[in-house]
Protein backbone atom coordinates (compact mmCIF):
# COMPACT_ATOMS: atom_id res chain seq x y z
CA UNK A 1 0.00 0.00 0.00
CA UNK A 2 0.72 3.66 -0.33
CA UNK A 3 1.50 5.83 2.95
CA UNK A 4 3.41 9.50 2.75
CA UNK A 5 5.89 9.90 5.74
CA UNK A 6 7.06 13.95 6.39
CA UNK A 7 5.38 14.59 3.17
CA UNK A 8 7.58 12.07 0.92
CA UNK A 9 5.68 9.12 -0.80
CA UNK A 10 6.40 5.73 0.54
CA UNK A 11 5.68 1.96 -0.07
CA UNK A 12 4.91 -0.16 2.82
CA UNK A 13 3.82 -3.65 3.66
CA UNK A 14 -0.10 -4.37 4.27
CA UNK A 15 0.68 -4.85 7.87
CA UNK A 16 2.83 -1.93 8.53
CA UNK A 17 1.97 -0.41 11.88
CA UNK A 18 2.86 3.22 13.81
CA UNK A 19 5.91 1.84 15.59
CA UNK A 20 6.84 -0.13 12.12
CA UNK A 21 7.26 2.52 10.31
CA UNK A 22 9.09 5.01 12.47
CA UNK A 23 11.92 2.30 13.22
CA UNK A 24 12.46 2.00 9.44
CA UNK A 25 12.75 5.64 8.35
CA UNK A 26 13.38 8.03 11.31
CA UNK A 27 14.16 5.37 14.87
CA UNK A 28 14.60 8.30 16.97
CA UNK A 29 11.49 9.92 16.42
CA UNK A 30 9.50 10.05 19.49
CA UNK A 31 5.70 11.20 17.96
CA UNK A 32 4.33 9.58 15.43
CA UNK A 33 0.85 11.38 14.04
CA UNK A 34 -1.43 9.69 11.25
CA UNK A 35 -3.66 11.84 9.74
CA UNK A 36 -3.26 14.53 12.17
CA UNK A 37 -3.33 12.98 15.01
CA UNK A 38 -1.07 11.19 17.33
CA UNK A 39 -0.57 7.48 17.71
CA UNK A 40 0.59 4.59 19.31
CA UNK A 41 3.24 2.33 17.80
CA UNK A 42 0.71 -0.68 17.65
CA UNK A 43 -1.48 1.87 15.48
CA UNK A 44 -2.23 -0.75 11.93
CA UNK A 45 -1.91 1.69 9.14
CA UNK A 46 -3.73 1.89 6.11
CA UNK A 47 -3.23 2.95 2.19
CA UNK A 48 -3.59 6.76 1.69
CA UNK A 49 -2.36 7.19 5.40
CA UNK A 50 -0.39 10.31 5.98
CA UNK A 51 2.11 9.67 8.74
CA UNK A 52 4.38 12.57 10.30
CA UNK A 53 8.12 11.33 12.23
CA UNK A 54 8.98 13.85 14.90
CA UNK A 55 11.55 14.36 17.47
CA UNK A 56 11.33 16.32 19.91
CA UNK A 57 13.52 19.57 20.63
CA UNK A 58 15.19 18.64 17.04
CA UNK A 59 14.94 22.30 15.00
CA UNK A 60 14.59 20.96 11.28
CA UNK A 61 16.39 21.62 8.30
CA UNK A 62 13.88 23.83 5.81
CA UNK A 63 12.95 21.78 3.43
CA UNK A 64 11.37 19.55 6.47
CA UNK A 65 9.86 21.96 8.25
CA UNK A 66 7.18 23.13 5.51
CA UNK A 67 5.84 19.23 6.64
CA UNK A 68 6.38 19.00 9.97
CA UNK A 69 4.38 22.26 10.39
CA UNK A 70 1.84 21.31 8.31
CA UNK A 71 1.56 17.71 10.73
CA UNK A 72 -1.55 18.67 13.14
CA UNK A 73 -3.50 20.46 9.98
CA UNK A 74 -6.74 18.90 8.87
CA UNK A 75 -5.40 17.10 5.75
CA UNK A 76 -6.97 19.04 2.44
CA UNK A 77 -7.27 22.27 4.48
CA UNK A 78 -3.36 23.16 4.31
CA UNK A 79 -3.60 22.47 0.21
CA UNK A 80 -6.70 24.80 0.22
CA UNK A 81 -5.19 27.65 2.30
CA UNK A 82 -1.73 28.06 0.98
CA UNK A 83 -1.95 29.44 -2.64
CA UNK A 84 -4.30 32.41 -0.77
CA UNK A 85 -3.38 35.96 -0.62
CA UNK A 86 -5.72 37.43 2.48
CA UNK A 87 -5.48 41.56 2.63
CA UNK A 88 -5.71 42.64 6.68
CA UNK A 89 -6.41 46.46 6.92
CA UNK A 90 -5.44 47.40 10.51
CA UNK A 91 -3.01 45.65 12.62
CA UNK A 92 -4.46 46.28 15.97
CA UNK A 93 -6.31 44.57 18.33
CA UNK A 94 -8.32 42.67 15.78
CA UNK A 95 -5.84 42.53 12.82
CA UNK A 96 -3.09 41.55 14.75
CA UNK A 97 -4.70 38.42 16.17
CA UNK A 98 -6.03 37.37 12.66
CA UNK A 99 -3.13 37.33 10.99
CA UNK A 100 -1.08 35.11 13.45
CA UNK A 101 -4.49 32.67 13.12
CA UNK A 102 -4.15 32.89 9.42
CA UNK A 103 -0.49 32.52 9.95
CA UNK A 104 -0.97 29.32 11.95
CA UNK A 105 -3.45 28.27 9.63
CA UNK A 106 -0.81 28.16 7.19
CA UNK A 107 -2.52 30.99 4.70
CA UNK A 108 0.37 31.17 1.69
CA UNK A 109 0.44 34.80 1.67
CA UNK A 110 -1.08 38.04 4.15
CA UNK A 111 -1.16 41.46 2.99
CA UNK A 112 -1.02 43.41 6.10
CA UNK A 113 -1.21 47.75 6.30
CA UNK A 114 -1.03 49.78 9.12
CA UNK A 115 0.48 53.71 9.76
CA UNK A 116 0.65 52.81 13.42
CA UNK A 117 3.86 52.29 15.98
CA UNK A 118 3.66 50.18 18.55
CA UNK A 119 2.76 52.34 22.33
CA UNK A 120 2.29 50.14 25.38
CA UNK A 121 -1.20 51.63 25.82
CA UNK A 122 -1.88 48.68 22.83
CA UNK A 123 -0.47 45.90 24.99
CA UNK A 124 -3.52 45.48 27.02
CA UNK A 125 -4.92 43.66 23.86
CA UNK A 126 -2.67 43.81 20.27
CA UNK A 127 -0.23 40.77 19.69
CA UNK A 128 3.01 43.16 20.56
CA UNK A 129 5.54 42.77 22.79
CA UNK A 130 7.23 45.34 25.33
CA UNK A 131 10.70 45.23 22.88
CA UNK A 132 8.57 46.09 19.94
CA UNK A 133 7.03 49.42 21.58
CA UNK A 134 8.44 52.13 19.33
CA UNK A 135 8.35 50.22 16.09
CA UNK A 136 6.21 50.26 13.18
CA UNK A 137 3.14 47.45 13.71
CA UNK A 138 3.65 45.75 9.79
CA UNK A 139 7.27 45.36 10.80
CA UNK A 140 6.91 44.02 13.86
CA UNK A 141 4.09 41.54 13.17
CA UNK A 142 5.95 40.34 10.15
CA UNK A 143 9.42 39.46 12.59
CA UNK A 144 6.49 37.89 14.41
CA UNK A 145 5.14 36.15 11.75
CA UNK A 146 8.56 34.92 10.43
CA UNK A 147 8.89 33.26 14.05
CA UNK A 148 5.65 31.38 13.99
CA UNK A 149 5.41 30.51 10.25
CA UNK A 150 8.40 31.53 8.15
CA UNK A 151 6.75 29.96 5.14
CA UNK A 152 4.11 32.62 5.01
CA UNK A 153 4.58 34.97 2.34
CA UNK A 154 3.93 38.93 4.59
CA UNK A 155 3.71 42.14 2.04
CA UNK A 156 3.91 44.78 4.69
CA UNK A 157 2.53 48.30 3.91
CA UNK A 158 3.68 51.03 6.50
CA UNK A 159 0.96 53.67 5.34
CA UNK A 160 -2.02 55.19 5.63
CA UNK A 161 -4.91 53.61 4.01
CA UNK A 162 -7.57 56.38 1.92
CA UNK A 163 -9.67 55.40 -0.88
CA UNK A 164 -6.76 56.54 -3.35
CA UNK A 165 -4.37 53.51 -2.47
CA UNK A 166 -6.73 50.65 -1.59
CA UNK A 167 -6.99 48.87 -4.66
CA UNK A 168 -3.37 49.13 -5.32
CA UNK A 169 -2.19 47.66 -1.84
CA UNK A 170 -5.15 45.05 -1.77
CA UNK A 171 -5.16 44.38 -5.15
CA UNK A 172 -4.31 40.73 -5.60
CA UNK A 173 -6.51 40.16 -1.85
CA UNK A 174 -9.32 37.25 -2.83
CA UNK A 175 -10.63 37.91 0.55
CA UNK A 176 -10.38 41.34 2.37
CA UNK A 177 -10.47 41.48 5.93
CA UNK A 178 -11.23 45.02 7.86
CA UNK A 179 -9.63 45.33 11.46
CA UNK A 180 -9.74 49.29 11.74
CA UNK A 181 -10.62 50.96 15.15
CA UNK A 182 -12.73 54.26 13.78
CA UNK A 183 -16.29 53.49 12.69
CA UNK A 184 -15.98 56.02 9.37
CA UNK A 185 -12.62 54.33 8.45
CA UNK A 186 -14.20 51.00 8.43
CA UNK A 187 -16.73 52.36 6.35
CA UNK A 188 -14.66 54.14 4.03
CA UNK A 189 -12.54 51.05 3.28
CA UNK A 190 -15.89 48.95 2.58
CA UNK A 191 -17.11 51.13 0.64
CA UNK A 192 -13.51 51.87 -1.60
CA UNK A 193 -12.76 47.96 -2.01
CA UNK A 194 -16.41 46.88 -2.62
CA UNK A 195 -17.01 49.52 -5.53
CA UNK A 196 -13.98 48.24 -7.40
CA UNK A 197 -13.71 44.28 -6.25
CA UNK A 198 -17.78 43.40 -6.03
CA UNK A 199 -16.98 39.87 -6.03
CA UNK A 200 -14.47 39.21 -3.54
CA UNK A 201 -15.50 38.72 0.24
CA UNK A 202 -14.68 41.40 2.86
CA UNK A 203 -15.13 40.43 6.47
CA UNK A 204 -15.51 43.04 8.86
CA UNK A 205 -15.54 43.89 12.84
CA UNK A 206 -17.69 45.67 14.84
CA UNK A 207 -18.87 45.62 18.27
CA UNK A 208 -16.26 43.98 20.80
CA UNK A 209 -15.42 46.50 23.31
CA UNK A 210 -15.67 46.33 26.95
CA UNK A 211 -16.67 42.99 28.53
CA UNK A 212 -20.06 41.97 27.57
CA UNK A 213 -21.06 38.05 27.71
CA UNK A 214 -18.80 36.58 24.44
CA UNK A 215 -21.53 34.67 23.32
CA UNK A 216 -23.10 37.57 22.12
CA UNK A 217 -20.28 38.00 19.41
CA UNK A 218 -21.35 36.93 15.90
CA UNK A 219 -20.25 36.20 12.42
CA UNK A 220 -23.35 37.50 10.02
CA UNK A 221 -24.09 37.95 6.70
CA UNK A 222 -24.69 41.63 6.86
CA UNK A 223 -24.65 42.42 2.61
CA UNK A 224 -24.50 40.28 -0.56
CA UNK A 225 -20.18 40.03 -0.15
CA UNK A 226 -19.83 41.16 3.29
CA UNK A 227 -19.68 39.15 6.77
CA UNK A 228 -19.82 40.95 10.09
CA UNK A 229 -18.28 39.52 13.53
CA UNK A 230 -18.86 41.51 16.76
CA UNK A 231 -22.07 42.00 18.77
CA UNK A 232 -23.05 44.74 16.85
CA UNK A 233 -23.61 47.69 18.78
CA UNK A 234 -20.97 47.57 21.16
CA UNK A 235 -18.56 50.51 20.68
CA UNK A 236 -15.28 51.30 22.45
CA UNK A 237 -16.10 54.43 24.52
CA UNK A 238 -15.31 55.96 27.86
CA UNK A 239 -15.98 53.28 30.67
CA UNK A 240 -16.15 50.60 27.83
CA UNK A 241 -12.56 50.16 26.33
CA UNK A 242 -11.06 47.64 24.45
CA UNK A 243 -9.76 44.39 26.31
CA UNK A 244 -7.73 41.60 24.85
CA UNK A 245 -10.55 38.58 25.67
CA UNK A 246 -13.62 40.29 23.39
CA UNK A 247 -11.07 41.82 21.01
CA UNK A 248 -9.75 38.21 20.75
CA UNK A 249 -13.05 36.34 20.22
CA UNK A 250 -14.59 39.07 18.06
CA UNK A 251 -10.82 38.79 15.70
CA UNK A 252 -11.12 34.77 15.77
CA UNK A 253 -14.47 34.56 14.36
CA UNK A 254 -12.92 37.07 11.68
CA UNK A 255 -10.30 34.51 10.97
CA UNK A 256 -12.47 31.78 11.12
CA UNK A 257 -15.03 32.92 8.35
CA UNK A 258 -11.87 33.87 6.12
CA UNK A 259 -11.09 30.17 6.32
CA UNK A 260 -14.33 29.10 6.15
CA UNK A 261 -14.70 31.21 2.69
CA UNK A 262 -11.50 29.89 1.64
CA UNK A 263 -12.78 26.41 2.06
CA UNK A 264 -15.89 27.28 -0.07
CA UNK A 265 -18.14 26.95 3.39
CA UNK A 266 -20.74 29.96 4.38
CA UNK A 267 -18.80 31.79 7.56
CA UNK A 268 -22.45 32.92 9.02
CA UNK A 269 -24.47 30.32 11.35
CA UNK A 270 -26.13 27.83 9.59
CA UNK A 271 -29.57 28.31 9.19
CA UNK B 1 -44.00 52.68 -3.34
CA UNK B 2 -42.25 49.95 -0.94
CA UNK B 3 -38.81 48.57 -0.35
CA UNK B 4 -37.58 46.05 1.98
CA UNK B 5 -35.41 47.85 4.54
CA UNK B 6 -33.24 45.31 6.47
CA UNK B 7 -35.47 42.90 5.89
CA UNK B 8 -38.84 44.45 6.05
CA UNK B 9 -41.35 46.01 3.87
CA UNK B 10 -41.07 49.87 4.27
CA UNK B 11 -43.61 52.27 2.78
CA UNK B 12 -41.34 55.17 1.06
CA UNK B 13 -42.89 58.44 -0.89
CA UNK B 14 -42.05 57.69 -4.69
CA UNK B 15 -38.49 59.54 -5.55
CA UNK B 16 -37.13 59.30 -2.36
CA UNK B 17 -33.27 59.08 -2.31
CA UNK B 18 -30.79 56.88 -0.04
CA UNK B 19 -29.66 59.97 1.47
CA UNK B 20 -33.22 61.36 2.23
CA UNK B 21 -34.03 58.40 3.79
CA UNK B 22 -30.80 58.23 5.82
CA UNK B 23 -31.68 61.88 6.70
CA UNK B 24 -35.64 60.84 7.85
CA UNK B 25 -33.98 57.81 9.66
CA UNK B 26 -31.07 60.40 11.33
CA UNK B 27 -28.16 58.21 9.99
CA UNK B 28 -25.16 59.00 9.60
CA UNK B 29 -23.71 58.59 6.23
CA UNK B 30 -20.15 58.31 7.69
CA UNK B 31 -20.83 55.42 9.65
CA UNK B 32 -22.79 53.19 7.67
CA UNK B 33 -22.17 50.71 5.00
CA UNK B 34 -25.43 50.86 2.42
CA UNK B 35 -26.07 48.20 0.08
CA UNK B 36 -28.66 49.11 -2.32
CA UNK B 37 -30.25 45.93 -4.97
CA UNK B 38 -26.79 44.07 -3.66
CA UNK B 39 -24.40 46.42 -4.66
CA UNK B 40 -22.49 48.69 -2.35
CA UNK B 41 -23.19 52.25 -3.16
CA UNK B 42 -20.09 54.82 -2.22
CA UNK B 43 -21.07 57.69 -0.08
CA UNK B 44 -20.77 60.41 -3.14
CA UNK B 45 -23.65 58.50 -4.54
CA UNK B 46 -26.32 58.32 -1.91
CA UNK B 47 -28.08 61.49 -2.37
CA UNK B 48 -28.14 60.65 -6.40
CA UNK B 49 -29.40 57.60 -6.19
CA UNK B 50 -33.75 57.22 -6.38
CA UNK B 51 -35.23 54.25 -4.63
CA UNK B 52 -37.91 52.40 -6.73
CA UNK B 53 -40.22 50.17 -5.73
CA UNK B 54 -39.26 46.86 -5.14
CA UNK B 55 -35.93 47.48 -4.03
CA UNK B 56 -34.07 46.12 -1.57
CA UNK B 57 -32.00 48.30 1.04
CA UNK B 58 -29.60 47.17 3.39
CA UNK B 59 -27.66 49.28 6.02
CA UNK B 60 -24.93 48.26 8.31
CA UNK B 61 -24.48 50.66 11.48
CA UNK B 62 -21.23 50.30 12.38
CA UNK B 63 -19.60 50.86 15.80
CA UNK B 64 -16.15 52.06 16.53
CA UNK B 65 -13.32 49.33 18.03
CA UNK B 66 -10.92 47.25 16.88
Amino acid sequence: MQITVNEQNHTAPANETAGSVRDRIKADADLVIVNGFPASAEAVLNNGDQVVLIRRGEVPGADELDALLTARHTPGVHEAVKGATIGIAGVGGLGSAIAIALARTGVGHLIIADFDIVEPSNLNRQQYFVDQIGLAKVYALHDTLARINPFVRVTACHLRLTPANIKEVFGHAQVLVEAFDLADQKVMLIETFATRFPDRPIVTGSGMAGFGPANTIRTQRVANNLYLCGDGSTAAAPGTGLMAPRVGVAAHHQANAVLRLLLGKAPEDEA
Amino acid sequence: MEITFNGTLHELEAGTSIQELLDQLRLDCLQVVVEHNHNIIPRQRLAETVLNNGDTLEVIHFVGGG
